[in-house]
């Protein structure tokens, strides 16, 4: 299913593989269900996240740190036509390129960006992101990060996001429905994936007791929206916002 | 050699100089004159001192003469910054509503009592002053007429009544001061910015991406106001590194696309410009000079980006880099750059600067005379985005095109598009972006690539917007030719080093500090330049001056 000649090098145990296997499925079952294959088109940044680009058989656009949503936009103006999914990690979206995301957000350009959220910079081998809680010791931070994180998804709910989701990427049936909902949303879309890092930030336990699924939210009220996405003791994962808006490349 | 008159008008930023600049060097161009407007002005919204220049004459003038005729005032701080550039036998025309001064060649132009008069808006009394020197020109007031027509469509008729009181009132009370009589038809009056935005428009732009910076802004202005007219779209961006990788996307699904900036903004896009050059997706990037390092002089000119445009992104890609001098060569140059960058898939960089861009001239264009070229678009069998050909160019597909996968990549990369590290795919992938190279000088052998002017044993270099008071000042001059590099990369080191090895005395001219291109040719040529006239004072090369400086050389 969808498979490229590039050999996979992720570690053994990689949250990036439960991604992996839903944007895959996620995929393959829009194009069963009508989508052109032609029109998908992937994109990614830089980090262990990036590789996910070579592994699937689609368009794809391997871009740099941070920089993936203009790209994605770039895109759009293009062609309209375009199904584009981007990827970056924590530190791509959150730290080197958060400026793109709330713009893409305020626009509501017509993308959807999966964000392969580990809490650490792996690739460079272990430091703290904007993710990575208060105390966590990196190789930066040996003596414990001394920042509070951020919780992405209420600044994206700021911004204006249309539709903000919360996946985890040991749940790969919920995280594959996550993407197709958030592929067939008009507007921007934004998945924040929690993604163990077996290497840096080995979180599997730990959220396999606290990750529980939204059922019956009403996913029309912001600030009912807010303090879901704060919810620190159980961690809730599905869709906490989705509204419908004018999407940014109709007005071209 | 035809005189050259000058209208300096001079007021505080927000006093409405830049329009009645336009309007006069409108009206001069209605009668066949040659112009060009110099438009001077430091960064503030209100207050300061701004000044149009506009020269004209009746044989061509290729940049701005300071020796002023006519002085119209709209604030007193004017006269003084510009008495020293007044001819003999000048005339100030002031604002006598403002200020009073006492002085023989000088003519009060009360325009609140015309306002008044006119039963017009405050804000049309700067035409007082275009109805006043029409007649002092000698101009009959049908030419002006048209002329508000032209600059201020459905909105020219107030201008016009006011304009025709002060008319009245000057033929009233003084003599014409010249006989100007229509002496041909009209050309096209545009800034290098417009001519930039044309020449892209001609050749085939679909997409303009830019956040504002001085002086490239105009750019997006006049294209987002032809954005509908000329079917393309126009988008402001969060900022720099988002245009240029919104450009990368956008090139990438097959749309041709253009970013501008200036130095500073450039800066932030030299990642994503690397990007382009190692995922080979052609995009155009204008580059309006004006003087850094950092913030350094917003509003004014300079040629110091050369050094670093021919090295800008990181890591070694092949480039095609071109610097328009004049706004004819603006417009045919920002087609070519356009068609070019697609027909070899390399990023692309046009260097405009201030001087060019803000500046106005009028010209004849050509639409028919522009260079197009075809991409090399895949047709059938297997897609590899990054097939090795011998010209080191890969057949283009775009996302959406059934039975294609289409992988691009900032990664090094096989042709397929997927991620190697294995060092002799990496050294065959980077041998294959540079093949183009050879490509793209033998297609730049078919452009003009250096301009030659005259003959003569010596020369005089030069690249940019300097060309015009090159130009000028070489008018007066005997036994020079002038040689102008237009394509700074790749280099056309053959055809610049056949021009200038047999001269006796070869003069570099150009707007920075350390003569970057004397050094780029000695680098390309061994051909040594030590006469250099180098200007780093912000403002661009005064003829007069330059022409002083020559002499004592050649």
């Amino acid at each position: 299913m969808l498979e490229t000649r590039a050999s996979i090098t992720w570690c053994p145990g990689c949250g990036n593989f439960g991604i992996l296997n839903a944007v895959k499925k996620a995929i393959s079952e829009l194009i069963k269900e009508g989508e052109k294959k032609e029109n998908f088109v992937i994109a990614s940044g830089i980090g262990c996240h990036a590789k996910i680009v070579d592994y699937i058989d689609v368009n794809s656009f391997y871009g740099i740190h941070g920089r993936v949503p203009p790209a994605l936009t770039g895109m759009k103006l293009a062609n309209k036509n375009l199904k584009v999914i981007g990827f970056a990690g924590d530190g791509d979206a959150y730290a080197e390129g958060i400026e793109h995301l709330i713009h893409s957000a305020k626009r509501n350009t017509d993308i959807t960006m999966i964000i392969h959220n580990n809490g650490v910079f792996a690739l460079t081998t272990g430091q703290f992101t904007p993710t990575s809680p208060k105390g966590f010791k990196g190789k930066s931070t040996p003596s414990g990060n001394i920042e509070e994180p951020i919780n992405p998804l209420k600044i994206m709910l700021a911004s204006g996001a249309t539709f903000v989701a919360r996946g985890y990427a040991a749940r790969v049936e919920h995280l594959k429905k996550l993407i197709k909902e958030a592929v067939k949303h008009r507007g921007f879309a934004i998945i924040d994936v929690l993604q163990p890092c077996v290497a840096f930030n080995n979180t599997y336990q730990i959220l396999n007791q606290k990750v529980y699924e939204l059922e019956n939210f009403d996913t029309k009220n912001l600030e009912e929206a807010m303090r879901k996405v704060e919810e620190k003791d159980r961690i809730p994962i599905g869709i906490f916002y989705q509204i419908e808006k004018e999407v940014f490349e109709d007005y071209f | 050699m035809a005189s050259i008159h000058t209208v300096t008008v001079g007021g505080k930023a927000g006093q409405g100089v830049k329009a009645l600049g336009e309007v006069i060097g409108e009206l001069l161009n209605e009668l066949g004159y040659y112009v060009f407007i110099l438009d001077d002005y430091p960064s503030l919204i209100t207050g300061g001192h701004n000044f149009n220049r506009i020269s004209f004459s009746e044989e061509e003038i290729h940049c701005s003469h300071k020796e002023t005729d006519i002085l119209i005032a709209l604030d007193e701080n004017t006269i003084e910054k510009h008495r020293k550039d007044l001819k003999d036998g000048y005339f100030i025309l002031y604002d006598s509503s403002e200020f009073k001064i006492e002085e023989k060649n000088a003519i009060g132009i009360p325009s609140e009592e015309f306002v008044e008069k006119a039963n017009v808006a405050q804000r049309m009394r700067n035409s007082s002053f275009a109805g006043a020197l029409c007649y002092l020109l000698g101009i009959n007031f049908e030419f002006l007429e048209k002329t508000f027509g032209v600059v201020f469509g459905d909105k020219a008729e107030p201008n016009i009544k006011i304009a025709k009181v002060a008319y009245d009132f000057t033929k009233e009370n003084y003599r014409p001061l010249l006989n100007i009589k229509k002496i041909g038809e009209r050309r096209k009056l545009i800034t290098g910015n417009i001519a930039i935005a044309e020449g892209l428009v001609a050749g085939g732009l679909e997409v303009y991406i830019a956040y504002p910076m001085t002086p490239s802004t105009s750019i997006l202005h006049y294209l987002a106001s032809k954005a509908k007219e000329y079917k393309i779209k126009v988008v402001q961006p969060e900022n720099e590194i988002a245009v240029i990788n919104m450009a990368v996307g956008c090139a990438y699904a097959g749309k041709k696309v253009a970013v501008g900036t200036s130095g500073g903004g450039f800066d932030l896009m030299q990642e994503g410009f690397s990007l382009a050059g190692m995922s080979e997706n052609p995009v155009v990037a204008i580059e309006s000079q004006r003087p850094g390092p950092s913030t350094g002089v917003p509003t004014y000119t300079s040629q110091a980006d050369l050094n670093y445009l021919l090295n800008a992104g990181h890591g070694e890609f092949p480039r095609i880099i071109v610097a328009p001098g004049t706004q004819e060569q603006a417009f045919y140059k920002a087609a070519e750059i356009l068609n070019l960058v697609w027909k070899f898939q390399v990023p692309g960089i046009l260097i405009s600067d201030k001087n060019l861009s803000e500046s106005w001239k009028n010209v004849s264009l050509n639409e028919n005379k522009i260079y197009k070229a075809k991409p090399k678009l895949f047709t059938n069998g297997e897609y590899k985005r990054y097939k090795f050909e011998e010209d080191g160019v890969s057949p283009l597909a775009f996302p959406g095109t059934k039975g294609v996968v289409v992988k691009s990549s900032s990664y090094e990369h096989d042709e397929y598009g997927i991620t190697t590290e294995e060092p002799e795919k990496i050294a065959k992938m980077q041998e294959k972006r540079f093949a183009k190279l050879k490509y793209i000088e033998k297609e730049l052998e078919n452009l003009e690539t250096v301009k030659i002017y005259g003959e003569g044993e010596n020369a005089i270099v030069t690249w940019g917007s300097s060309i015009g008071a090159v130009l000028e000042a070489a008018k007066k001059l005997n036994n020079v030719k002038i040689v102008q590099v237009l394509y700074l990369s790749p280099f056309p080191k053959k055809k610049i080093a056949q021009e200038l090895k047999e001269c006796k005395n070869v003069v570099g001219v150009e707007a920075n500090f350390l003569g970057q291109l004397c050094d780029l040719i000695f680098a390309n040529t061994g051909i040594e330049i030590n006469k250099r006239i180098l200007k780093y004072d912000s403002r661009e090369f005064a003829p007069c001056e330059l022409y002083l400086k020559l002499k004592e050389i050649i």
